[in-house]
């Protein structure tokens, strides 16, 4: 893995570097890690995402998490309390979502490919299961980001993608600690005059390791002695406590 | 230092846990109620989610009141013979209430009715106490003598058929009180995710006529194995119970159930559910407020199953 990544990192610079021989390959960019551990420790992490074009434009960063399945409720006065009134779910919703780019988006793309890749949350293509009007929808729709922005599952903002002198570039990108596990896809594009130059695709896995990986499988695989054990270690530390205090 | 918690999926400082830990065993040990009317809205609010914040909370409420009650046992103010009766009910009423809890999460309406729920409980038995407390602790203060303990059952307590004698408690009254108390209280550990020991202490004071003495121990004792039964079922039904999480708020937890079991033998009866009236008042309020309040965001969202 190790060694690949570094493979990878010389032939991006090497690209830069060397602009005849990579004329083929408009756009290398890799991740400093394509595995988020979640361990006993885990409070949130940045992934560098790096990478080098090969001629003029501006670069911009998709990750997406997961799709899932995601319920909007509004609350209504109902004798003088807030009660949940009205519902609307919404299929196929990202589970984490974060745009960077190197400039002003509707300066980098046109609207036509901002909309047609999912660039920005008001692009995203968020449908609801049973059709309503319009504007119904928008006022979810709207709930929806704003809700997930409040999580910090959804990036409220554009992160910067810092270049490197003419080629090279980063960007930092944040994984909270609430992030939900699984296979997240990075999507890398080279836009020009407001056209898409070049594109790539990178997977980067999220997932539980060590301890919390070991106790999470359990409690789904063997429920009924995850239940059993969780009784028992509770009981022994009531009894340890009251064993001890006893003696004080 | 942050620890994250494999089934909560998030991470928390574990100081700040641990001190939760403490104050909510604190309380515990000092009024024999299990302080999930305070826990589990805390948990939900730092960010647990809704349904491990409940199941976690049953499997700690095993430690500090496993704790407490053997305590209570060693001092010999444990009534068996009635905690198992209220066992019985316990069952029916958690099995009822796990029911419930699924069917009110798929229509969105199970943290209201938690909270309605919360304020009209908690502000019944909170008024209730306060009136109780305050009116007896005037009478001493006038050194009247104390309310005669004999026939102290209301009428439709004495005609319910089954009687049975509970010796520890001195009492004569129908199995089926007890029953439906222990039945009650089984439906808000699964739907409130509170021991219950809060409403459970005062029906056992008013309505069973059970000695102050007794009352705390017992309702210890009953609340051990209704959240064991009830950390059981969530861990096979839901998968929601997480360990790390329980572990660090029982240790918290033990400590300060055992300071608390110590304090309350210093306070008078009518002193101690006094302060658990305030108490169970100043939540019901908040509880309430916060109902009534027009809400920062009126739309919310979940994570919905297929």
């Amino acid at each position: 893995m190790r060694v690949l990544r570094t493979l990878v990192l010389m032939i991006a610079i090497a690209s830069a570097c060397f602009p005849l021989a990579a004329q083929a390959q408009a756009l290398v960019a890799d991740l400093s890690s394509h595995l988020v551990a979640i361990t006993t420790g885990f409070a949130g992490t940045d992934v560098l995402l790096f990478g080098a074009v090969e001629g003029p434009g501006d670069v911009v960063v998709v990750v997406r998490g997961p799709d899932e399945r995601e319920i909007v409720r509004l609350k209504g006065r109902v004798a003088g309390i807030y009660v949940n009134r009205k519902e609307m779910a919404f299929s196929r919703v990202p589970s984490f979502y974060q745009v960077a780019a190197s400039g002003e988006l509707d300066k980098i793309a046109s609207a036509a490919e901002r909309a047609r890749l999912e660039i920005g949350t008001e692009n995203l293509r968020l449908v609801p299961e049973v059709e309503r009007d319009p504007a119904t929808v928008a006022e979810y729709r709207a709930a929806l980001i704003r809700n997930k922005e409040a999580q910090g599952l959804w990036g409220r903002n554009v992160a910067k993608v810092a270049s490197l002198g003419a080629r090279l570039f980063r960007v930092n990108v944040y994984f909270p600690s609430n992030v939900p596990v699984g296979v997240y896809q990075v999507q890398v594009f080279l836009f020009h005059d407001g056209e898409v130059r070049a594109a790539q695709t990178t997977p980067l896995s999220i997932s539980k390791v060590g301890a919390s990986a070991e106790i999470f499988d359990f409690a789904h695989r063997e429920a009924a002695a995850y239940g059993a054990i969780a009784i028992a270690i509770a009981l022994a530390a009531g009894w340890a406590a009251s064993a001890i205090f006893r003696r004080v | 230092m942050q620890i994250y918690l494999p089934i909560a999926e998030l991470s928390l400082n574990v100081f700040g846990l641990l001190g939760l830990g403490v104050i909510v065993g604190f309380l515990s040990g000092l009024f024999g109620i299990g302080g999930g009317f305070l826990l589990t809205p805390l948990l939900i609010f730092i960010g647990v989610p809704h349904a491990v914040a409940v199941s976690t909370h049953a499997n700690q409420l095993i430690a500090a009141s496993a704790s407490g009650a053997l305590a209570h046992w060693r001092r010999n103010a444990v009534d068996f013979r009635m905690g198992l009766v209220m066992l019985v009910g316990g069952f029916v009423g958690s099995t009822l209430g796990v029911w419930l809890f699924k069917e009110l999460s798929r229509m969105g309406q199970v943290e209201l009715v938690i909270s309605l729920s919360y304020v009209v409980v908690l502000g019944l038995v909170g008024l209730l106490m306060l009136s109780e407390s305050g009116i007896s602790m005037l009478r001493q203060r006038r050194h009247a003598p104390p309310k005669p303990r004999a026939g102290r059952h209301p009428y439709w307590v004495r005609v319910l058929p089954f009687r049975m004698r509970f010796y520890r408690s001195r009492i004569y009254i129908s199995a089926l009180v007890p029953f439906v108390v222990g039945m009650f209280v089984g439906v808000l550990v699964a739907i409130m995710g509170v021991g219950g020991g809060f409403i459970m202490v005062p029906a056992m004071i008013y309505i069973l006529g059970m000695p102050t003495a007794v009352v705390t121990g017992t309702s210890l004792f009953q609340i051990v194995v209704i959240t064991a039964n009830v950390t059981f079922l969530q861990a096979l039904t839901t998968q929601t119970v997480d360990v790390v999480l329980a572990l660090i708020l029982m240790i918290g937890g033990v400590l300060g159930a055992q300071v608390g079991a110590r304090a309350g033998v210093n306070l008078k009866g009518e002193q101690v559910r006094g302060l658990l009236a305030l108490l169970l008042l100043a939540v019901a309020g908040k509880l309430l407020y916060d109902l009534v309040v027009t809400p920062a965001d009126l739309f919310s969202i979940s994570r919905g199953g297929a």
